[in-house]
């Protein structure tokens, strides 16, 4: 787990209780909304940032797969997260657009993983947005990957715990940038307060709709999630499924949301009543016995 | 078909019958076989284990005491279809076993239209129409096999996962089993507490498998009748006569 001074736990999944470590919003250091901002119109695809994140955690060597393109692999790994995404966009005069994404966890404001998690601290949200697994806690159920709309958990099927890019929480922790951040060669991918990135990125979206033709470039935040942690500039914002199947509108399933957090303890609190029931059933109405009784023919003999 | 089910129901019962023995003492009926018995167990087993170690993780901000009786979160969620796969393979015997006797009739209809009596206690004694179950088990008997289809088609889903079925199948399956559970626990309720303290002499027809033929002139009349050929109603009466005789006597 992260350092505890520096990340204050905001949310926990499953959990009973307040969340250790005080209250949200009375810790002692000022938390911002930290924010990793991708720009793809300046990616380069050249991998520096797969290769630092697989560096800086420590993870065993993976087998790429080869499929006639410049990706290294179909979709992030357990032990790979962080994953540059090609894909060709054909316009409609028929030349080609090169797009490359960088695709790893969004640290949506509103995380489905950490909604859909029944393992008490399997997934915290820190209060400056990091989301981070606790695989000592996690029970192996991957309900996590059906929570997250942009299918990033994965499941290690040897450990039977799930992984995901932890947004470097221990670097920021330490007030160190993430690792793919540092190694970006072209300014691609920035790091800093929600705000900053924001603002960076509306400012990148104006420019390439002013001087740059781009009319349709814009940010990727999407607010049905409250917004994420990780922000793209897209050349086109209202078709992102273009860069390798980027929601447009993604969503948590109702499941995890009304389901979980209101049916849930309603209807299990009324089958407790189901036990409640029979007993007063019995010291109401009684027990029914086996005719003729021999204490209620006593009772109740003159009654004939 | 039917006649390879019902070959091999006759093959187990003659089977447990042979491992096992039935109690019945003079007065009482063989309500329950060691074949029936040994299914009845094996379903209850597998169906409390599978719900303590799934409820630990249904609601886990009040149950979560429930799984370290599994050795932690992680055992719980292993061994959870197991337990499972195990109480529909024994309930699924049960069904082939059961399946004659568990077959809707009129007299069913009639039976759950009258419930209000029943629940209230103001009939003592069952209509003379109810047979070796009564409607009320057969509610609670075919609740269980549809619950059973819905647990093993969503149950499977939930095992094998997001990534082979998408992440739609799942959470909908979750839903879907959390509601067949929720159902199963409430009808569980109902079925200890009238095989136990709400209606006596009803537990040891699990155990050694006899009940009393009072129990059954009371509960199962039609049944009764069957067994003795002798009528219920007159049988009860004949009982209720003998017992005031030995009352007025000194």
């Amino acid at each position: 787990m992260s350092d505890r001074r520096t990340l204050q736990i905001k949310q926990m999944s499953a959990h009973p209780g307040p969340i250790p470590g005080g209250e949200p919003g009375k810790e002692v250091q000022r938390n911002y909304d930290v924010c990793k901002l991708v720009d793809t119109t300046t990616c380069i695809g050249c991998k520096a940032c797969e290769v630092a994140c697989v560096e800086w955690n420590d993870m065993p060597f993976a087998a790429t797969t080869f499929d006639n393109t410049y990706q290294t692999m179909p979709e992030t790994r357990w032990n790979f997260w962080n994953l540059i995404k090609f894909n060709e966009h054909q316009r409609e005069d028929g030349t080609i657009q090169w797009l490359m994404r960088k695709d790893q966890c969004m640290h949506c404001a509103d995380p489905g993983c950490l909604r859909a998690c029944p393992a008490d601290g399997a997934i915290v949200q820190y209060t400056n947005g990091i989301v981070d697994f606790q695989q000592e806690n996690c029970i192996g159920c991957e309900f996590c990957v059906s929570g997250c709309p942009f299918h990033i958990p994965k499941f290690n099927n040897t450990s039977k715990k799930v992984y995901k890019c932890t947004l470097c929480s221990d670097r920021v922790g330490q007030g160190l940038e993430p690792a793919c951040i540092k190694a970006c060669p072209t300014g691609c991918l920035k790091f800093g307060t929600k705000d900053d990135m924001k603002f960076i990125a509306e400012e990148r979206s104006k420019q390439l709709r002013e001087n740059f033709g781009f009319q349709n470039a814009g940010v990727y935040d999407p607010q049905s999630i409250g917004g994420t942690h990780v922000i793209y500039v897209l050349h086109d914002a209202t078709d992102p499924e273009r860069y390798g199947g980027l929601p447009k509108d993604p969503q948590i399933p109702w499941s995890y949301t009304i389901w979980k957090w209101l049916a849930k303890p309603v209807l299990g609190t009324f089958a407790l009543f189901g036990l409640l029931s029979v007993g007063l059933h019995y010291v109401m109405v009684g027990p029914r016995r086996p005719q003729p009784d021999p204490q209620e023919e006593g009772i109740h003999g003159k009654r004939g | 078909m039917g006649s390879a089910v019902e070959r091999f129901d006759n093959e187990a019962r003659r089977k447990f019958d042979s491992l096992g023995r039935n109690e019945v003492y003079p007065g009482e009926l063989l309500r329950h076989r060691v074949y029936t018995r040994f299914l009845h167990w094996m379903v209850a087993l597998f169906f409390f284990l599978a719900l303590f170690s799934g409820f630990g993780i249904y609601l886990p901000w009040l149950f979560r005491w429930f799984t370290p009786i599994f050795g932690g979160g992680a055992l719980s969620r292993a061994m959870h279809p197991w337990f499972g796969l195990a109480f529909a393979v024994f309930f699924g015997l049960q069904m082939l076993n059961w399946l004659v006797p568990m077959r809707w009739t009129p007299a069913d209809t009639r039976w759950i239209r009258n419930i209000r009596n029943v629940v209230s206690g103001a009939e003592k004694l069952e209509a003379p129409d109810t047979g070796f179950f009564n409607a009320g088990q057969k509610v609670q008997f075919w609740e269980i096999v549809i619950g059973c289809g819905v647990y093993l088609i969503t149950g499977f889903i939930l095992w094998i996962g997001a990534d082979t079925f998408g992440r739609i199948a799942v959470a909908v399956s979750y839903v879907l089993h959390d509601i067949s559970a929720l159902i199963m626990l409430g009808g569980i309720f109902i079925h200890i507490y009238l095989s136990t303290i709400g209606e006596p002499g009803t537990f040891h027809s699990m155990t050694r498998g006899a009940v009393s033929e009072a129990w059954a002139w009371t509960f199962h009349p039609a049944w009764y009748k069957e067994m003795t050929g002798r009528d219920p109603r007159q049988a009860y009466e004949e009982a209720r006569q003998r017992m005031r005789g030995a009352q007025t006597k000194p």
